[in-house]
Parts: C-alpha cells; sequence; structure tokens
C-alpha cells in the first residue's frame, strides 16, 4: 500500500506528465483558455488514462510479451514488436468508447469536450503513459495506481495553466508574443516551479 | 525650488511633440521618483486612498531596511570570522587595511564596512542591469518605470549568497526582469515574483556558484554550511554544536543568503508592514500555520533515516529563507492570491511546501524560493474556485 501511495505521488508532482516531461503539449497549450474546459478535458484524459494503462498492461503480459502466449500453446512467441500499435488501437478503441457512453448518459459533458475528445486518442501524454508502463514494468495494481495518478497530475497541471492563462488575460503582452508565445513562456515558468519535487526520492 | 523649476523647464522635452519624447518614460521615471506624481484618475468609480503604488513600493523599501542593516552586519561578521584562519586578499582587504578599520569581527563598525563591501557591488550591479532592461522595455512599450523595479532589486540583491559572481548577479536580475516581468508587460501583470523568478533561474542554471557549503561566506577555502544543510545532513540537534544557538538563528549570526539570516529584522519588517495594511495578514498567517501544521505532523510520523523529520517548527521558522519569504514575498499582492478565503489558502499551501520541500526533497535544502513560486502558479486556480463557491453560496440565498 505504500508504495503504491509513493508510485502515485511521484506521477502526480515529481515526474508530472506535463511539466516535466512535457508531455501533451498540443492540447496542453491549446485547450487551456478557460478553467472549466481545462478541468474537463483533465478528467477525460484522467479517466481514459485510469483505463488505458491497465488495459495495455493486461494485453502486454498476455499477449505480447516474450512467453506470454503459452496459455495458447505458443511458449516461444515474442510479439513485443507490435507494441506501439497495439497501445494506438486499444487507446483508440477506448477513447471511441468513452465518447459513445458520454454522449448516450452525459450530453453536457460531451457537449462541453467537443472536438477534444476524439483529440485525446493522439494525445501524446495517452501513449506515453502507456510506454512508461511498459519501460518500468510495472504490474497491474502499479498500472492502475500509475495510470490514475499521471491523469490526475495532468488533469493538475492543465488547471493550473488555464488558472494562469485566465490571469493573463488582464497582462499587457507584447504584439509579438501574444497567443502561443507568452503561453509557452508560461508553461516554461510553471515547469521552473514544479521542480521543487524534482529529486525528491520516494 | 531649484529642482522643480528645472524638471518644469525640460518637461516640454519629453512630452509628445517635443524632441525627447521617445524617451519620456525615463523623464518620468527620475521625476516621480522626487515627486508625488501628479497624475489622478479621471474616469468613475473612484475610490479615494492616500495610497498609491508609489506609495507602495516605497513602504516594502523601508521595510527592509532592518534586513539591509542586518545583511551588512551578518556578511561582515561571518566574513571577519572567518578570516581568523586564513588570509585576507583582494580590493575590499586593500580597502579595509587603507582605512585601517581591520577585521576584528568583535567591532561592529568593521563588520559593517566589510559587509558593505559585499552587498554594494552586488546590488549597484543589480540596479544597472536590471535597470537598462526595465528602461528599454518601458521606452519601447511606452509605459512608465515604476517603483516596483526598486523592490524587486532590493529582494533580489538580499536573496542572493555573498559570493555570487557579478555577472551572475546581473543575469538573474536582468531573467527576472524580462522574462518574469516585462513581457507580461510591467509591474502589476506578472504571474510569478520577479525577484524570485530571477533568483531560481540562477539556482538552476548555476548550481555549482549557487549552492553547497562554501558560497555562503566569501573567503576562499572556508565552507559555512547554513543552518538548514547542517539540519539535513546531521539533524537539528547538531546546530548547537556548531556553535548555533536558536536565538543566533533568530537574531540571524549564522551563514546564509546576505539578507535572509536575521528573523527579528524580518519581523520588523513584517510588523512595519501590517500596521500600514501593506501585507496582508491573512497570508501570512495561512502560511504560518501551513508550515507549525505540516512540520507537527512530520514530526508526530517521524523517520529514522531522515533527520528532517524530527526538526521542529521554531526551528523551522528561523532558519533559511522562511521569515523573509514570508514577509516580502508571500506578501506581495501582485502574484499572490486576491480573495481573502484564498488568501489563507494559498498560505497555507505554501506553508505546507517548504517544509516539504525541505524535509522530504534531498535535492534541496532550502524550499522557500520554489515553495513561493509554486504557490504563484496555483493563486489563480486557487481564487477561481474560492469566487466559484462564492457564486454557489449566493445563489442559493436567491431562489
Amino acid at each position: 500500500m505504500e508504495e503504491l501511495l509513493s508510485l502515485a505521488v511521484k506521477a502526480i508532482f515529481v515526474e508530472n506528465l506535463a511539466l516535466s516531461f512535457f508531455l501533451g503539449m498540443c492540447t496542453f497549450i491549446a485547450v487551456s483558455k478557460k478553467i472549466s474546459t481545462a478541468l474537463g478535458l483533465g478528467i477525460s484524459v484522467m479517466i481514459v488514462q485510469a483505463i488505458t494503462v491497465p488495459a495495455n498492461n493486461l494485453i502486454l503480459n498476455y499477449l505480447l510479451a516474450p512467453g506470454a502466449l503459452a496459455w495458447a500453446g505458443f511458449p516461444d512467441v515474442d510479439l513485443t514488436f507490435l507494441g506501439l500499435i497495439s497501445y494506438i488501437g486499444v487507446i483508440a478503441a477506448l477513447v471511441q468508447i468513452l465518447e459513445m457512453v458520454l454522449d448516450k448518459y452525459f450530453p453536457p459533458l460531451y457537449n462541453a469536450l467537443g472536438v477534444f475528445l476524439p483529440l485525446i486518442t493522439v494525445n501524446c501524454a495517452i501513449l506515453g503513459g502507456s510506454l512508461f508502463m511498459v519501460e518500468r514494468s510495472y504490474d497491474f495494481t502499479e498500472s492502475v495506481t500509475y495510470g490514475l495518478s499521471s491523469g490526475f497530475g495532468w488533469a493538475l497541471a492543465i488547471t493550473a495553466m488555464a488558472g494562469v492563462r485566465e490571469k493573463l488575460k488582464y497582462s499587457d503582452i507584447p504584439d509579438g508574443l501574444q497567443g502561443l508565445g507568452i503561453t509557452f513562456i508560461s508553461a516554461g515558468l510553471m515547469a521552473l516551479a514544479f521542480m521543487s519535487f524534482s529529486g525528491v526520492k520516494l | 525650488m531649484g529642482l522643480r523649476s528645472f524638471f518644469d523647464s525640460v518637461e516640454p522635452h519629453f512630452t509628445k511633440g517635443g524632441k525627447w519624447e521617445k524617451y519620456f518614460p525615463v523623464y518620468e521615471m527620475v521625476e516621480s521618483f522626487l515627486y508625488t506624481p501628479k497624475t489622478v484618475t479621471t474616469a468613475a468609480p473612484h475610490a479615494r486612498s492616500y495610497i498609491d503604488m508609489k506609495r507602495i513600493m516605497t513602504y516594502v523599501v523601508i521595510a527592509t531596511i532592518p534586513c539591509i542593516l542586518m545583511a551588512l552586519y551578518n556578511t561582515g561578521y561571518q566574513t571577519n570570522m572567518a578570516l581568523a584562519d586564513h588570509e585576507a586578499t583582494g580590493w575590499r582587504a586593500a580597502i579595509i587595511g587603507g582605512l585601517g578599520i581591520g577585521f576584528n569581527p568583535a567591532n561592529p563598525l568593521a563588520n559593517m564596512m566589510h559587509g558593505l563591501m559585499y552587498f554594494l557591488p552586488i546590488y549597484i550591479v543589480t540596479l544597472v542591469a536590471g535597470g537598462i532592461f526595465e528602461v528599454i522595455f518601458a521606452t519601447v512599450r511606452k509605459h512608465e518605470v515604476n517603483e516596483g523595479f526598486l523592490v524587486s532589486s532590493m529582494l533580489y540583491a538580499l536573496i542572493v549568497p555573498a559570493t555570487t559572481p557579478l555577472w551572475q548577479v546581473a543575469l538573474g536580475i536582468i531573467f527576472g526582469v524580462v522574462i518574469g516581468k516585462e513581457v507580461f508587460g510591467g509591474t502589476g501583470k506578472n504571474f510569478l515574483n520577479p525577484a524570485l523568478t530571477g533568483r531560481a533561474f540562477l539556482y538552476f542554471a548555476y548550481p555549482a556558484q549557487l549552492s553547497g557549503d562554501s558560497v555562503w561566506v566569501p573567503v576562499d577555502g572556508y565552507t559555512g554550511a547554513t543552518a538548514l544543510a547542517v539540519a539535513a545532513s546531521d539533524g537539528f540537534q547538531e546546530l548547537a554544536a556548531r556553535g548555533m544557538s536558536w536565538w543566533d538563528s533568530f537574531y540571524g549570526f549564522i551563514p546564509g543568503s546576505m539578507g535572509e539570516t536575521s528573523t527579528l529584522a524580518c519581523l520588523i519588517g513584517l510588523a512595519f508592514l501590517l500596521i500600514t495594511k501593506i501585507a496582508n495578514y491573512r497570508m501570512v498567517l495561512g502560511c504560518l500555520l501551513g508550515m507549525i501544521g505540516f512540520s507537527l505532523l512530520l514530526n508526530a510520523i517521524g523517520s529514522d533515516s531522515n533527520p528532517m523529520f524530527a526538526m521542529p517548527w521554531y526551528w523551522h521558522l528561523v532558519t533559511g529563507g522562511f521569515a523573509f519569504g514570508l514577509v516580502f514575498m508571500v506578501t506581495e499582492p501582485v502574484s499572490g492570491a486576491h480573495t481573502n478565503m484564498g488568501r489563507y489558502i494559498y498560505g497555507a499551501l505554501i506553508g505546507f511546501m517548504v517544509v516539504m520541500i525541505r524535509v522530504i526533497n534531498p535535492a534541496f535544502p532550502e524550499g522557500m524560493m520554489l515553495a513561493i513560486l509554486f504557490g504563484n502558479v496555483f493563486a489563480p486556480l486557487i481564487d477561481h474556485f474560492v469566487v466559484q463557491a462564492n457564486i454557489k453560496r449566493r445563489a442559493k440565498r436567491h431562489v
């Protein structure tokens, strides 16, 4: 239990997907203009992340890893080269399902998220989460924890970013830097503040 | 009124149509530094108050005076102490030798003088380097150079170690002024504290010159660990053995960044800021409570391997930059939270974070700088949720 807790803290703060790995930057920059939308997107990333990382973990351990197909009578088969494409497939399928579920049961959220929901498919934070899971060989419970907490960390970062950007509406930014430029600078300065966690060993 | 008439006679050159029209901000800076600005708001609504930006900033600079004095005294004191078994070299030694003051740590004048020789170059470089960029931006962007820069530069000079190479001092303040403030449009429009942004930039860009045990006392080959570094490696009980009592820390006779060591001087500044209502007591209270609460919690949890867990809150208060940050940076109104409820939460977040970084993060013995920057990042979000809660509460009243 203690290990899982420290894994969660690490995934949220120390190895924040957005502000220390700079993953998922396209949506991070594009959808952080308003706090409410950013919050909605953050929550859906969290949900998708919490489902895809464990799902990919199962796929890796029961289909792709060397010797994983022993249960089907192929103990020598190594399908890890199919990893990348299967993870992407799983993510795409899950986002599609999530979209249909939201459309059917939570239409307001579905409408608020609009085009950004399908965009989660190509969010590198999601794929990054699955690849980190493979690289660090998490087991199933660990990948559930990691998926949920890394998604939460990303949601936290994008909401904070949206807060800062709402505040920056009242700033007087030079013409050349308006829009994307100042957003990148702000993201960099936020990452500077998040460095307070770098070096924490749990 | 010779000076006033001089200003009146050159003013037409700088106003619209004058030959130095472009340099109006420079003129305005000098004029409003010496005289009360004559600009008043013209459009409604009006809120009459004796306090304007110039007065706020001037008050903050006044509040730092005890810290400056302690910075001079303690820097000189630490250096003179270290010189007991080292040779004094360089231009400072030459000047002090020439004046015949000597290096006796028991002589307050010698300490002040030696401290001044370290503080003054850093402060002058800060003012000149930062000032040049401030004026460039003001001229190009046609806004005023205001007294906010005086505050930033004073705070910045007080939080760097005395050994910082001067070119790094210049680089840090330029980063703070340009990236921390001017790209957002100048004073009042930034979301991070400019002085801290510059300091954090230096910290991460040149760790060799700005961290470790040998940077705090400016004598070659002498290492004087800060109280926090000692506590992190050997536990806070060890401090007494190294000759640092709680009262030493409170008065400020310990190695550290120039202006940060004396809790007493910071508290005098705090009293001044609270009485003049420049600082908001809610942030201070929140920060103190957050720090005390979390350190008590960690004391209760305890740890076998990490001696910092046992450090009591009153040691956290007097060591490192906690007091200085609490008084001059947490209370900064621009980068902090703007709602009253939010100010408590914002303060508590910083108090929590500073203990977290000091105790749990082995990479940084000191945490106040990063904790405040972290708080700054989340301040707008805290405000947002406080406002949302207020809206909900009021909506219920009018169903």
